[in-house]
Order: structure tokens, then C-alpha cells, then sequence
């Protein structure tokens, strides 16, 4: 009797402990699933309307008539103020890493992964007001612009393409090293061209990643890119973006442009799947790679 | 006994500041088969690795006394260049990974240079034929690196070393991790290599040392207990210690 007992406790523990688990999984689900819904639910048709990623953004409207076309400009400026940003954080990041993992010199590899991860805690906000703060101050003319937000971008993504890079060159079996340096190759064309070339899949996924959190990022654009509807004209000119249309967009009081935020959310996140998908599947490739040895 | 090719003069090599191996003085001869032997962190590693200033890549490593490869102290010249004329093959196979057969063998020369391509194809070939590995990959000279066996590896990595076009050929415990079939293939590439180069071999096989070795070194707690002749280090080892080791009372 006593036994039997001891038995149903267990199984009834072990029932409590399964449903437990199982509720979390759907807490932890529950917010992607409603996002990727609703967004398509409020912003399919939005978005796959005819002329949506080619126009400028509608006046505010209320009628049932009024357009709801209009991301045109603010794809182009993420696309090249995101573009700018990888055109600095890419090299810079990529070296500073190399240089923390490859060149022991002693202390500084641990000093700037150290600087890389405080960086990553930095709420984007504040860089975004530092970078604008300086530049009010020293060349006010640009401090409304494509090169700040940039340079506000590149900030975020800088760390984020040093920690990944490192990580890649860690995946790189220090054999390769040796096999490199006894064959009388020197040190930086080793590290560039054998050591970097093995670990590029891991690199370009860190780079992409990096990309998708600066397209996604509002906050260090406010102070920098600002606010736009209109086509890109200048890079020292305030510009639109994808973020700030959508949080203008979704807070107007015309039904026409919460449409058309519903529509970017849609648009952005399609696009932040499809890259988390590609730079996975680079991640298992240079597994398999490297498995060979 | 050949005239001396590596000469090496009251060397001492440091992890920190413990000391690996202690006032070794060697002399390797040209163009013959020399083997170091001796139990697991005797120092032989550690020895030949000071042959080609590998040691030194290891943080918080240090050196005194002499190399002397044809009487100059490689420790005054450039490492990168000791490194081109002393060429080194590790414990495990270890290719390019990332690279096909034929950008294995001619990375020193694409690295280090800028050889046309019929120069390199012929260096490719020559050093392939010299590995014994030519007639299993001419059908596939483009495959990757990684898709040959563990053995093939190991020979590729040796065609590498050779297309370098070195004088010198250090092998770290080039069979440890090989079958006996691909060991018996490496222990003939080196009988047939020392016709052209001068190689040190480290080795913990004692009877490996034995079929290849024409002088072998016998190290002890990082010290260099006996070098001489092969046959005469086995039959007639003038030292109790080296008598002990062979005849398998210890290590």
C-alpha cells in the first residue's frame, strides 16, 4: 500500500513538473506567435499592395478611401544609414577583434572584449543622444543627419560584430595556427587569409546580425536621422526610416498611417526572419566544416 | 657520420619560468634520420619545437643558448625565414581545412610568394610524388583537404611542409595518431625523404625510433641523457638510465 503511494506521488509530481514546463514554453511563445499574427493580420494587406515599398508616405486621413501606400522612403534611408553603419562597425569590429584574439598582447584581448560587452549593456538611447550632443556642440549643420545616425548605429553594432568575430576565431582549432606559422607564412597573412577565411561564416553571421538590431533600432536614430517622409537627398540631411515611421506612424490619430505602420512592422520583421534563417544556417555550414578535422 | 646541419648548443627552453628542458647540446647530422626518444614530458617536444622557434609562439615561453642551422644562430634571424628553411609536421594532421588538396600543398608558395601557375603546378606535383600521396589524388587534386583519410592527411601535410622547399624536416609524433597501416607508409616516406633532407623526429615508440632512425637522442626529466648511432644507443647504451628506458624498466 505504502509503495503504491510513493508511486502515484511521483507520477503526479512528475504530470505537475511536465505542465509547469509546458506553460512556460507557451509564455515564452506566446509573445512571437501574437507578434508575427497580428502583424500579419493588420499589415498583410497593407503590405502587399502594389506600389507600398515604392512611395512616399501618406498625409494623414481618416476616410475609408484614403491611401495607405507609402515605406518607400524610410526602406531606402534604413538601407543606407544601415549601410553606412556596417561600412564602419564591419572593419572596425573585425579588426578590433582579431586584434584581442590573435595579438596576445597581455591584458588588452580581456580589456576590449570587456569594453565590447559594457558597450552591448549601453541603452541604444544614450548613444544616439551622445553622438547628437557632440556634434550639436562641434558641427551643428550635420548633427541632424545620415553620418550621425551612422555613426549612433555603428556604436550598437560595434560590439556586437567584436564579440561574434572573436567567437569565430576561437572556433578556429589553434592547429591552424601552428600549420601556418611552421610553413614560414607571416603572422598577419596567416591571421587574414587562412585563420579570418576559415571563421568567415561565423563573422558574416555576427555582421548580419548586427545589421538586423541597427534596421530595428528607433531610439539612437531620434537624436541623429530624425524624421522624415520625403526621398533621400542628402547624407547630410535628416532622412526616414523604417523604426521612427513606425513609431510615428502607429501613435497618429489617422487610420491611414497606423495602416501603414502595421504594414512596415510586417515588412521589418519578414525581413528579420529571413536573415535569422539565412545566418543559421551559415552557423550549421562552418559546424560541419570544421567538424572535419 | 654526415657533417652537422643543426647544431644545438647548451640550450635551455622555459614555460614561465620552469624550465622544459635543460642545457641541451646536439648535433644533428646532414641529410640522415635522427629521432628523439624518451617517456611522456621528458621535454622532446619541447626540444623540437626550439628547432623552428615554434616555441616562442606560446605566450610567456623563453630561450637561451644557440640553434645553429649551417653555423648561423637562427635566434638572430628572422623567425618567419628560420621557419621557411625549417619545416615542421605536427602530431595530428593538420590541414587547411577550408582549402582543397592542391591550395594545401601550395599555400607556402602562394603565402610566401608570387609563382606562376605552371611553376606552382609542377612544385604540387613534386611534392606529392615526394609524400607518396601524388598517384592516390591526381583524380582529385581539387577535392577538399578533409575528405582524405587520417593518414593521407598526415602525408599531405607533409607534401606541404615540402613545398616550401626546406632544408630541414621536423616531425612531432608524425604516427601517434595513425593506424599501423598508415605508419608503416610515413616510416618509409621517411627513409626514402633523408636522401634530401636532414629530419629530427620525435618519437615515444622506442622501436619506430629503432626502424628509422639513423642517430637517436635519448631524453630524460629535460635533459639529454645519450645521443649516438642508432644500433649503438639500443645494443651498447653507455648510460644506466638509457639502459633502463630501452630494455623497459621504466616509461
Amino acid at each position: 500500500m505504502r509503495k503504491f503511494d510513493r508511486y502515484a506521488r511521483r507520477k503526479l509530481l512528475s504530470r505537475i513538473i511536465a505542465v509547469l514546463t509546458g506553460l512556460c514554453v507557451i509564455a515564452v511563445l506566446y509573445p512571437l506567435v501574437s507578434i508575427v499574427y497580428e502583424s500579419f493580420a493588420l499589415g498583410g494587406a497593407v503590405l502587399f499592395q502594389a506600389q507600398f515599398l515604392t512611395t512616399q508616405a501618406p498625409n494623414g486621413c481618416s476616410v475609408i478611401a484614403c491611401q495607405t501606400v507609402g515605406i518607400g522612403p524610410a526602406v531606402q534611408g534604413t538601407l543606407i544609414v544601415v549601410g553606412l553603419a556596417a561600412g564602419i562597425s564591419v572593419p572596425v569590429g573585425v579588426l578590433a577583434a582579431i586584434f584581442a584574439s590573435e595579438y596576445r598582447v597581455r591584458g588588452l584581448g580581456r580589456a576590449v572584449s570587456f569594453t565590447a560587452d559594457v558597450l552591448t549593456g549601453v541603452p541604444s538611447i544614450i548613444m544616439g543622444a551622445f553622438i547628437y550632443g557632440y556634434f550639436v556642440i562641434y558641427d551643428p549643420q550635420i548633427a541632424l543627419s545620415f553620418y550621425t545616425g551612422a555613426l549612433a548605429l555603428s556604436a550598437i553594432m560595434i560590439p556586437i560584430v567584436v564579440r561574434t568575430t572573436e567567437e569565430a576565431l576561437r572556433v578556429v582549432p589553434n592547429s591552424v595556427r601552428e600549420a601556418a606559422m611552421a610553413l614560414g607564412i607571416s603572422k598577419w597573412k596567416a591571421t587574414l587569409r587562412i585563420v579570418l577565411v576559415a571563421s568567415l561564416p561565423g563573422v558574416a553571421t555576427g555582421v548580419l546580425l548586427a545589421v538586423m538590431r541597427a534596421a530595428g533600432e528607433a531610439a539612437p536614430l531620434l537624436f541623429t536621422l530624425g524624421y522624415s517622409t520625403l526621398w533621400f537627398t542628402s547624407l547630410s540631411h535628416p532622412g526616414a526610416n523604417l523604426p521612427i515611421l513606425i513609431y510615428t506612424f502607429a501613435l497618429s490619430e489617422y487610420s491611414n498611417q497606423v495602416k501603414v505602420a502595421w504594414g512596415a512592422t510586417l515588412f521589418l520583421l519578414i525581413l528579420i526572419l529571413v536573415v535569422n534563417v539565412v545566418s543559421r544556417l551559415m552557423i550549421h555550414r562552418m559546424r560541419v566544416r570544421m567538424g572535419g578535422i | 657520420m654526415n657533417p652537422t646541419k643543426l647544431k644545438v648548443d647548451h640550450l635551455t627552453a622555459y614555460y614561465s619560468e620552469k624550465a622544459a628542458i635543460t642545457d641541451v647540446s646536439i648535433e644533428f647530422p646532414e641529410r640522415a634520420v635522427s629521432a628523439i626518444i624518451g617517456p611522456s614530458g621528458c621535454g622532446k617536444s619541447t626540444l623540437i619545437r626550439c628547432l623552428n622557434r615554434m616555441h616562442e609562439t606560446v605566450v610567456r615561453t623563453r630561450v637561451e643558448g644557440q640553434v645553429l642551422l649551417d653555423s648561423e644562430d637562427i635566434y638572430q634571424l628572422d623567425p618567419v625565414r628560420v621557419r621557411r628553411r625549417i619545416g615542421m609536421v605536427f602530431q595530428k594532421p593538420n590541414p587547411f581545412v577550408t582549402m582543397s588538396i592542391y591550395n594545401n600543398v601550395s599555400a607556402a608558395l602562394r603565402f610566401n610568394g608570387r609563382p606562376s601557375r605552371e611553376e606552382t603546378d609542377r612544385q604540387v606535383v613534386r611534392s606529392l610524388q615526394q609524400a607518396a600521396l601524388w598517384d592516390e589524388v591526381k583524380e582529385r587534386i581539387d577535392a577538399p583537404a578533409v575528405s582524405l583519410s587520417g593518414g593521407q592527411q598526415q602525408r599531405l601535410c607533409i607534401a606541404r611542409a615540402l613545398a616550401a622547399e626546406p632544408e630541414v624536416l621536423l616531425m612531432d609524433e608524425p604516427c601517434s595518431a595513425l593506424d599501423p597501416i598508415a605508419t608503416a607508409k610515413i616510416e618509409d616516406l621517411i627513409k626514402q625523404l633523408k636522401t634530401e633532407y636532414t629530419l629530427v623526429i620525435v618519437t615515444h615508440n622506442m622501436q619506430q625510433a629503432a626502424r628509422v632512425a639513423d642517430y637517436t637522442a635519448f631524453m630524460y626529466l629535460g635533459k639529454l641523457i645519450e645521443f649516438g648511432p642508432t644500433e649503438e644507443l639500443f645494443e651498447r647504451p653507455k648510460d644506466s638510465l638509457t639502459e633502463a628506458y630501452i630494455t623497459g624498466r621504466f616509461g
